[in-house]
């Protein structure tokens, strides 16, 4: 398993641009959109638009192309367009991307690239999901520092070591692609899912935090950790390359080690 | 340690009721049954092959399995221990296992749990006959051309 996903290689003849600024090379793409407006239709149905993007562009860059040029009905969620914010989740071609992240260079644009609202949550309008349910079960593992004792009067020191031992999972920005990828998730989101559990490992593995035993109290439920089937899809689908399903295997690791 | 362990999910009210968790019974039995799928996994791996391989490909082979093969084997006790441990395990394994695909791909409930019904029962029918079996096999049928039953 490779530890940092791969750049794909670009699928288009990009004209080698020199250091001049010269010309960026352009292509006609269709966007295939996954519309949903309850107001109007309980169907979603798809929508084609053909769009002249440019090679520097980005998913999100058609999405906004298409509301600000062709339909200003269409809906999502972005706020960034960095990668930061983690707003712009969604199933691009099947799988699910940040908008902000995937180049249109890097899809195949010979055939339809299709976008529609991450599976599993409740759609409200086109591409936006009610994300409630999942920072529900985010709050329920606790994701905050727990100290038992006095306040220490300095800083809360911590060894390199220590720190490096949950590095992975601080890196998680809460978009819901790794959950909304989860077919236990699918059935019938009741399962803690992937953020969840990623999110309860940044503290189970922090040495400063006390409530470790807490939270794997809570993720030891029928709904908890055990329900993973180690699909890796959470891992596939997580735009901050963290080895998701690992980190769940690790928290598995320490609800046995503490029931022994 | 277990003095942590009363905790009330903050659920706020304008979720979509679907997605409200029962609060779960207390208890390992979803780790059990996590652990039991790994350490019946290594067993099973021993068993199955064991028996494929003095089944098929010692002496005679495939060729040499026949009523008679099989009515040896059961009456030394290795063997019958051997099938008998193969059956139970494969068996708990193996329902243990569906009962999981059950609760990933059934929805509702009611689905989850007829299906497990009738899950147990064609378990049980099948662990019962096959412990019976194998205890109380009798190569003796009527006629039969064994050397041990003249
Ligand atoms: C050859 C030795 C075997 C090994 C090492 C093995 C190992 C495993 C393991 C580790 C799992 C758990 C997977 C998970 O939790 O995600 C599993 C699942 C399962 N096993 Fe086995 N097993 C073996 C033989 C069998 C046999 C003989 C049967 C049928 C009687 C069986 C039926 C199942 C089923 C139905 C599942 C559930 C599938 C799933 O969770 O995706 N296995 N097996
Ligand atoms: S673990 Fe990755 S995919 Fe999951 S919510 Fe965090 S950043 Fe998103
Ligand atoms: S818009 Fe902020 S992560 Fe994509």
């Amino acid at each position: 398993m490779s530890t940092e996903a791969v750049e794909p290689a670009s699928k288009i003849d990009l004209a080698a641009v020199g250091g001049g600024g010269g010309e960026i090379p352009q292509f006609d793409i269709t966007l295939r959109v996954r519309r949903y407006n309850p107001e109007v239709s309980e169907e979603a149905e798809w929508e084609d638009f053909t769009l002249t993007m440019f090679g520097t562009d980005r998913v999100l860059d058609a999405l906004h192309k298409v509301k600000w040029e062709h339909d200003g009905s269409l809906s999502f969620r972005r706020s960034c367009a960095h990668g930061i914010c983690g707003s712009d989740a969604m199933r691009i071609n099947g799988r699910n991307r940040l908008a902000c992240k995937t180049l249109l260079k890097d899809l195949d644009t010979s055939k339809p690239i299709t976008v529609e609202a991450i599976k599993g949550l409740p759609v409200e309008k086109d591409l936006i999901v009610d994300m409630e349910p999942f920072f529900q079960s985010y709050r329920e593992i606790m994701p905050f520092l727990v100290s038992k004792g006095h306040e220490p009067s300095g800083e809360r020191y911590q060894s390199p070591e220590d720190r490096e031992r949950y590095d992975d999972t601080t890196k998680c920005i809460l978009c819901a692609a790794c959950t909304s990828s989860c077919p236990v998730f699918w059935t019938d989101g009741q399962y803690f899912g992937p953020a969840a559990i990623v999110n309860a490992h940044r503290f189970i593995f922090d040495s400063r935090d006390d409530a470790g035993d807490m939270r794997l109290e809570i993720l030891n439920d029928k709904e908890g950790v055990w329900r993973c089937r180690t699909t890796f899809n959470c891992t596939e689908a997580c735009p901050r390359g963290i080895q998701v399903t690992k980190a769940i295997a690790e928290v598995k690791q320490a609800v046995l080690a503490r029931s022994m | 340690m277990a003095t942590t362990t009363e905790f009330v999910p903050p659920r706020s009210g304008r979720i979509d009721k679907k997605y409200n968790r029962v609060p779960g019974k207390k208890g390992n039995f979803e780790m059990v049954a996590w652990l039991f799928m790994r350490i019946s996994g290594l067993f099973l791996v021993v068993l199955i092959f064991g028996h494929l391989i003095t089944n098929l490909l010692v002496g005679d082979g495939i060729n040499g399995l026949d009523f008679g093969f099989v009515a040896g084997k059961w009456a030394d006790p290795l063997w019958q221990f051997w099938d008998l441990a193969m059956l139970w395990l494969a068996m708990l394994h193996g329902t243990n296992g569906v009962r999981t695909i059950i609760n990933d791909y059934a929805d509702k409930d009611r689905t989850r749990f007829w299906l497990k019904m009738v899950l147990y029962f064609a378990t049980v029918v099948i662990v019962v006959l096959g412990t019976l079996v194998i205890f109380t096999f009798d190569p003796c049928i009527p006629g039969s051309p064994l050397e041990v039953c003249n």
